[in-house]
């Protein structure tokens, strides 16, 4: 009896204790992921010279360094530019990707592996190798260096990540769907638009989340195009000039970070489903 | 008569769909990467015509350009701690997070949310956290006693300080290891449970064969993501040296001391701050070389990678 009695707590409290180390441990990572945010905004709220110590808490809570933030460089120009070369590159990249991947997925014609291998090589390609020669193109024939459409415009020929992505996906829709759709005398545009697009509904949110937010954090590509005109950057760019070209201190810099930042995690807390459905395509099925 | 006359309305219906990306890789792509070959034996500075010189610039990057060198070394460097780094944590992070029997779901958005914050934001978060005199971290470390490091201003610490980086933006490997993980077959485990598997053979025997693929694929990728690294260690070098970033500065790049250079930044630095377009080229050349082999990889026959039905 003894024994027993002894070993019940034993077996009911390891599952137990194995709980709890795995929720401290939970904890404990979550704690670490979350405090340079918390740091980030503590900072943001202080004032010039408290940032220059090593004091972690604002003594002061300074909430006006978010107006500042707004009336300092060019932060306002840069938001609209942003949205303009996020939403507006996001609505084309969807538009010309859509049906090169329909077409990669259920047409059949010689060439079609050729055709997804160039897509992967494509995407996988570091944009810096072919930024000589677009770069002279764009500044050099086109006379549009200092702006955004170097950026914008190549997005309405569709984009490599976005029609491999689609493309994945669309395989997944039953081919007697549209076969259907085709005898009863939908045209292959008609299926596309009518049965493959209403299915796909996840997928083109995900694909087109990610390109938005793709879009939204590049830095790269506006820094090549648009750098010689402040009037044209975006907030990745213009943030990045932020604490130098300005002389603003840590507080305003910490400020205009958590705001570049805010809306990116707002849309992610919107559509976390779409998102990590849309995560889980870009790795092959084991 | 309409048998032969299908198959070319095939093809007008192909060419159709297909028409805005056949246009986008020439234009886009195929069209530079010729020029780029082509500019790669010129001598050009952007502004007069181009003079053909051969393989005086491949030779003048791979002899005397000082940072070549020194971005193949970090670019191996960053390949290894960092890719290797982020498969184990990302990994741990998954199978931490499957386990959880209460707030799976809170503490996947939590570990999930860096990994969305712009990577200009984010870097420049770190820069400020980890600042040596008055950071946070060093603050911290300094109360505990413990030794406080350089970090982004310290050329032995910078590589280790973007790893720290990387590794807060563990999201996207996290959760393509979780849908991984989840889908191992349950009676797999209950099997080896019959076989008196402990935790390790469980893993061992049967978690990882079934991941494999998937680890395979994070790893390409990864590799592929370093070949692209450029606005982690370019922002960070420039934000940590204090310099002036978007004026057109001549700057030193791969503060401190050469340690954040990236081959990417090679291009930006031959190609529009010394307009040496000709060595740029060659630059942009030996990255295309790296990211083909490794899509090359991606793509081989049998990793299920372009799901060919």
């Amino acid at each position: 009896m003894a024994a027993v009695s002894a070993d019940r707590p034993t077996y009911r409290s390891r599952p137990m204790l194995g709980w709890i180390a795995e929720h401290a441990v939970a904890v404990g990572l979550g704690l670490l992921f979350v405090l340079p945010f918390v740091f980030v905004f503590l900072t943001s709220v202080m004032s010039d010279q408290q940032t220059l110590t090593k004091d972690l808490w604002p003594q002061t809570w300074q909430w006006h360094n978010y107006v500042d933030v707004w009336h300092t460089g060019g932060f306002a120009t840069w938001w609209r530019n942003t949205i303009l070369y996020a939403t507006l590159g996001t609505a084309l990249t969807l538009v010309s990707s859509i049906p090169v991947a329909y077409a990669l997925a259920h047409f059949r014609f010689r060439g079609r592996k050729l055709a997804m291998m160039v897509v992967v090589a494509t995407m996988m390609l570091p944009p810096q190798v072919v930024i000589v020669p677009m770069y002279l193109f764009w500044a050099k024939e086109l006379h549009l260096s200092g702006t955004l459409w170097p950026l914008i415009i190549p997005l309405a020929f569709g984009d490599a990540f976005s029609i491999f992505l689609l493309r994945q996906f669309l395989l997944t829709v039953p081919r007697e769907y549209i076969e259907a759709a085709r005898i009863d005398g939908c045209s292959d545009l008609g299926a596309m638009l009518r049965i493959v697009l209403p299915l796909s509904r996840p997928a083109i949110v995900a694909v087109g989340l990610f390109q938005f937010f793709y879009l939204w954090n590049d830095y790269f590509g506006p820094q090549i195009y648009t750098s010689e005109n402040p009037g044209a950057w975006t907030l990745s760019y213009g943030l990045a000039s932020f604490k130098s070209a300005h002389h603003t201190n840590w507080n305003l810099t910490m400020a205009a970070t958590l705001l570049v930042m805010a809306p990116v995690i707002a849309v992610f807390f919107l559509a976390q489903k779409a998102f990590i459905e849309g995560v889980t395509l870009t790795g092959v099925k084991g | 008569m309409s048998r032969p006359a299908r198959p070319a309305r095939h093809t007008l219906r192909n060419l159709a769909f297909l028409s805005p990306w056949l246009v986008g890789t020439g234009l886009f792509f195929l069209y530079p990467l010729v020029a780029t070959a082509y500019l790669s034996f010129t001598h050009y500075d952007g502004f007069t015509a181009p003079t053909w010189t051969g393989l005086r610039n491949w030779s003048y990057v791979v002899h005397h350009y000082p940072f070549f060198w020194p971005a193949m070394r970090n670019t191996l460097w960053l390949v290894i701690v960092i890719v290797t780094l982020r498969l184990l944590f990302g990994l741990a992070v998954g199978m931490l997070v499957i386990r959880l029997k209460r707030g799976g779901g809170f503490f996947r958005t939590l570990y999930y949310a860096p990994y969305l914050a712009p990577p200009v934001a984010g870097t420049i978060a770190f820069v400020f956290l980890l600042n040596p005199g008055t950071g946070a971290v060093n603050t911290v470390l300094g109360r505990l006693g413990l030794p406080q490091p350089g970090w982004f201003n310290d050329p032995a610490w910078s590589k280790p300080s973007l790893t720290l980086l990387a590794l807060w933006c563990i999201g996207d490997l996290m959760v393509i290891f979780m849908a991984s993980l989840l889908d191992v077959p349950r009676d797999l485990y209950e099997a080896a449970d019959l076989d008196g598997a402990g935790a390790f053979a469980r893993f061992r025997f049967v978690t990882l064969p079934f991941i494999q693929p998937i680890l395979v694929f994070a790893a390409v990728t990864g590799v592929i993501a370093m070949m692209q690294y450029y606005t982690e260690p370019q922002v960070a070098g420039q934000v940590a040296s204090g310099q002036i970033i978007g004026s057109g500065t001549q700057t030193e790049p791969g503060y401190p001391d050469g340690s954040t250079l990236t081959l990417p930044q090679l291009v930006y630095n031959l190609g529009f701050q010394r307009f040496d377009v000709g060595a740029a080229c060659v630059i942009a050349l030996v990255l295309f070389a790296f990211s083909m082999v490794f899509a090359a990889l991606l793509m081989r026959r049998g990793s299920g990678f372009l799901a060919e039905d």
